[in-house]
């Protein structure tokens, strides 16, 4: 599969790899395009790695179907079950370890030349990503008490706010991060409680394609967290301006096409985050999970009823 | 219905407040007239008199606008929170001293009773600006980093329906923070802005920190789409909302919109019905129904569909339309004619697709724009008087069956302003309120506000809130961790 395999010369060459037909990760399935299409994916030195689905509009639709289907559950479930099953996901990729650290050495270049030291550095990639799930595990049911809170109305009222997830998020992960930034766009929006249908980087998105393997076993419900690979492009056009899609994180949009797709986001007034500098190793502030957050606010009257003069 | 005893007129003194024939912008601490000298006149809706004369910002004077408050952000935003406190808590004094007069004011120019004006719009006006006072000294405490900073020159556009109001909602928590401010009232109530320039000069306000300028959608559009505002409140259509929507793409203005609404009024068989009516009464009737949170659908659980009808229809017949200067009116005028025929086309509608419309006897003065209080029956989801903001004294009322029900039908919008629920059952009120996809629910109450709660919408709503510390955030740059922006 990686070109490490292939140039391996060693006693054992006889044996040809299993190659891995990469599929989409829709609805909890893994499913090919829709269209039949594929596209070629290579490592940086330009060598094949392998085809990738090209997923259409068609796909684009379907995860949304899946996504907003997943929303119920996902959104309803406790913080704390939540927690558990990022946590889950974070101890999954720790036992793949090693072949996220070859997929990320091979995506973004690291590999071959100065093996050594490249695959030190996509290993402190891969770690930084696990360790992201963790961080984002603890959040889910913290977020809530940083962010919402009672209000000290002027009245004989109980009122409170509470952050409540915005539904279903369009999320272009970023084109170079391929797997830490990929994690570091995804882990919050599904934490706070939202479902996403991501689109992995154009590049590079074998590692976002694997990253389906470990959320199909992580307890993840399936739909709450959708993956299709294809052109940034072409599958974020219809998601910008899809009516049932209430947000879209723009990383991996370039200035251009960002500003296209917020065009056709302000239809039905999806919230937009902005594609903005970003350095992924850094711990995150909270700004990724309260731009897909919404805060409800409940008044009750206090004893009280007003005019009528009745009380509790 | 006749009742036993009449109520004598008790009309407030409009002698208390003195309205110019003419007013100009107020940029850079002066009033000055137009660039292009263009006026327009502002009327009162109850009596269609000519109130004043006020001079028409166009896109050059948005220019000179936004220039003065750049060049007095430098100095503002530098101020030690503590002393941008003081400028604010004077405001909230002078509010609060001329309350009556703007009270007066507001009446006139937007239409609406004096009951509400000086009960509801005054005091919470002046409680917005003592509550952003407070935070302007403690923003490292509000959760939005140590650093975080004022983004610059706001520039808001805000709606007629609660002139002073919403000045307040805009104004109050981008001084504290630090920006410096250009607002744009709307056309048809220009006056209490103006008045508040001048609260602005009685306070000391350092010139060019707040300008105001009276126009129409293009001067709106203009100071959205300047190059040099870092920051857009608005508050209107959500039409209007979605454009501003586009013309921000690309650029990296900040945004908050508060847009429309078609709230969901849920009373369960076991409502305290009495209480029920008078929310019910506050929830579309309060400003005349021009609210973009007012509970215009009414979801009635079928079995105490008669019993709260009757109950309504007779609270209708006690309310009282007319002078909106009378201490004892309820319902006062619709703020313009184009409004009125707005609302008049949709209620057409609404009998043409075959819902039962119903008003109580009223008399309606012969001058001014007016329309009763109304109420259709037999309304189905697909009616658009179940779809469509009225904006107006229009109450739809639907029915259902199961509390599941009752939340599809409330979700079934694609606005999410805001939801009131009745029951006596807290477990209820708690599960539905839960389910909502509103930003403000009230249960057992309704269209109540206060300073300190956020407000603001779910999908085609809006973003952003306003009020309460979440009200900060839209005027603020964190101070992020990743040391972007």
């Amino acid at each position: 599969m990686s070109t490490a395999d292939k140039n391996d010369k060693t006693e054992r060459a006889e044996r040809l790899s299993v190659f891995k037909t990469y599929k989409l990760y829709v609805g909890g399935k893994f499913p090919r395009s829709e269209s039949g299409r594929v596209y070629e994916v290579t490592d940086a030195k330009g060598n094949w790695l392998a085809n990738v689905p090209l997923s259409s509009r068609k796909d684009a639709r379907d995860a949304v179907v899946a996504a907003r289907k997943a929303f119920g559950a996902w959104s309803g479930a406790t913080a704390y079950n939540r927690g558990q099953i990022l946590y889950r996901i974070a101890e999954m990729l720790e036992g793949r370890r090693e072949q996220y650290v070859r997929e990320v050495a091979d995506a973004e270049g690291l590999s071959p030349a100065k093996a050594k030291s490249n695959t030190a550095k996509a290993a402190a990639q891969v770690d930084a990503a696990i360790d992201r799930w963790v961080w984002y595990a603890g959040w889910t049911d913290k977020i809530a008490q940083v962010v919402g809170g009672g209000n000290p109305v002027a009245g004989p009222f109980f009122n409170l706010s509470s952050p409540e997830p915005t539904g279903v998020v369009a999320v272009l992960a970023p084109q170079e991060s391929s797997f830490l930034g990929l994690v570091s766009v995804v882990a919050p929006v599904i934490a706070t409680g939202n479902t996403a249908i991501v689109v992995a980087s154009e590049k590079s998105p074998l590692p976002a394609l694997s990253l389906g393997e470990v959320l199909a076993t992580s307890d993840l419900p399936g739909g709450v967290v959708n993956i299709l690979s294809g052109r940034t492009a072409e599958i974020a056009t219809p998601l910008a301006a899809h009516q049932d899609v209430n947000a879209i994180d723009l990383a991996g949009a370039d200035d251009v096409l960002a500003k296209e797709l917020e065009i056709a986001a302000a239809d039905n007034l999806k919230r937009v985050l902005r594609p903005q500098p970003v350095d992924y190793t850094a711990t995150p502030g909270i700004d990724r999970m309260t731009a897909f957050l919404e805060t409800k606010t409940v008044w009750h009257p206090t004893g009280s009823l007003g005019a009528s003069g009745s009380s509790y | 219905m006749a009742s036993a005893f009449e109520y004598a007129p008790a009309p407030e003194s409009r002698g208390i407040v003195d309205i110019a024939p003419s007013y100009g912008l107020f940029i850079d601490g002066e009033f000055v007239e137009a660039a292009d000298g263009k006026v327009f006149k502002t009327v009162s809706p109850s009596t269609e008199e000519v109130l004043s004369e006020v001079a028409q910002a166009g896109e050059a004077d948005v220019d000179r606008a936004v220039k003065a408050a750049r060049k007095a952000f430098g100095k503002w935003s530098a101020l030690p929170g503590s002393e941008r406190a003081k400028y604010l808590f004077r405001i909230a004094r002078i509010i609060q001293e001329r309350s009556r007069e703007l009270a007066v004011l507001e009446t006139l120019d937007n239409g609406k009773p004096i009951k509400e004006t000086r009960d509801a719009d005054l005091p919470l006006v002046a409680a917005h600006f003592f509550y952003y006072a407070g935070w302007a000294d403690k923003l490292e405490h509000a959760g939005f980093g140590p650093n975080a900073k004022p983004l610059g020159v706001a520039g808001q556009v805000i709606p007629w329906n609660f002139p002073l109001l919403m000045l307040a909602w805009k104004i109050a928590p981008a001084l504290a923070t630090g920006n410096t401010v250009v607002l744009k009232p709307a056309e048809t109530t220009p006056l209490s802005a103006l008045f508040f320039a001048d609260i602005c000069r009685q306070a000391g306000l350092p010139k060019g920190v707040v300008n105001i300028l009276p126009g129409y959608g293009d001067a709106g559009a203009a100071l959205v789409a300047h190059p040099d505002v870092n920051k857009v409140a608005f508050t209107g259509s959500t039409a209007v909302g979605k454009e501003i929507a586009r013309t921000v793409a690309g650029t990296h203005k900040k945004v908050t919109l508060e847009l429309g609404g078609k709230g969901a009024n849920i009373v369960f068989d076991d409502a305290p019905i009495d209480q029920a009516v008078e929310g019910i009464v506050n929830g579309i009737f309060f400003n005349q129904g021009q609210v973009c949170c007012a509970g215009s659908r009414l979801l009635v659980q079928e079995s105490i569909q008669d019993e709260l009808l009757d109950s309504l229809k007779r609270r209708l017949s006690t309310l009282r339309l007319g002078d909106p200067l009378d201490k004892n009116t309820d319902i006062g005028a619709i703020n313009s004619e184009e409004q009125l025929s707005r609302i008049t086309s949709l209620v057409e509608q609404g009998e043409a697709e075959g819902a039962e419309r119903w008003s109580p006897a009223c008399e309606i003065p012969t001058s001014g724009y007016w329309f009763a209080p109304t109420l259709f029956t037999n309304v189905t989801q697909a009616h658009r008087i179940a779809r469509d903001e009225i904006f107006g004294p229009v109450l739809s009322v639907l029915t259902f069956r199961t509390p599941d029900e009752a939340v599809a039908k409330a979700n079934n919008t694609p606005y999410g302003l805001s939801a009131g629920i009745w029951t006596e059952k807290g477990s209820r009120i708690l599960a539905v309120a839960g389910k909502l996809r509103a930003g403000v629910v009230w249960s057992n109450t309704f269209n109540k506000f206060d300073p300190t709660s956020p407000f603001g919408g779910y999908k085609e709503s809006g973003f952003g809130r306003e009020g309460g510390r979440h009200g900060l955030e839209a005027y603020l740059a964190p101070s992020s961790p990743e040391g972007e922006r």
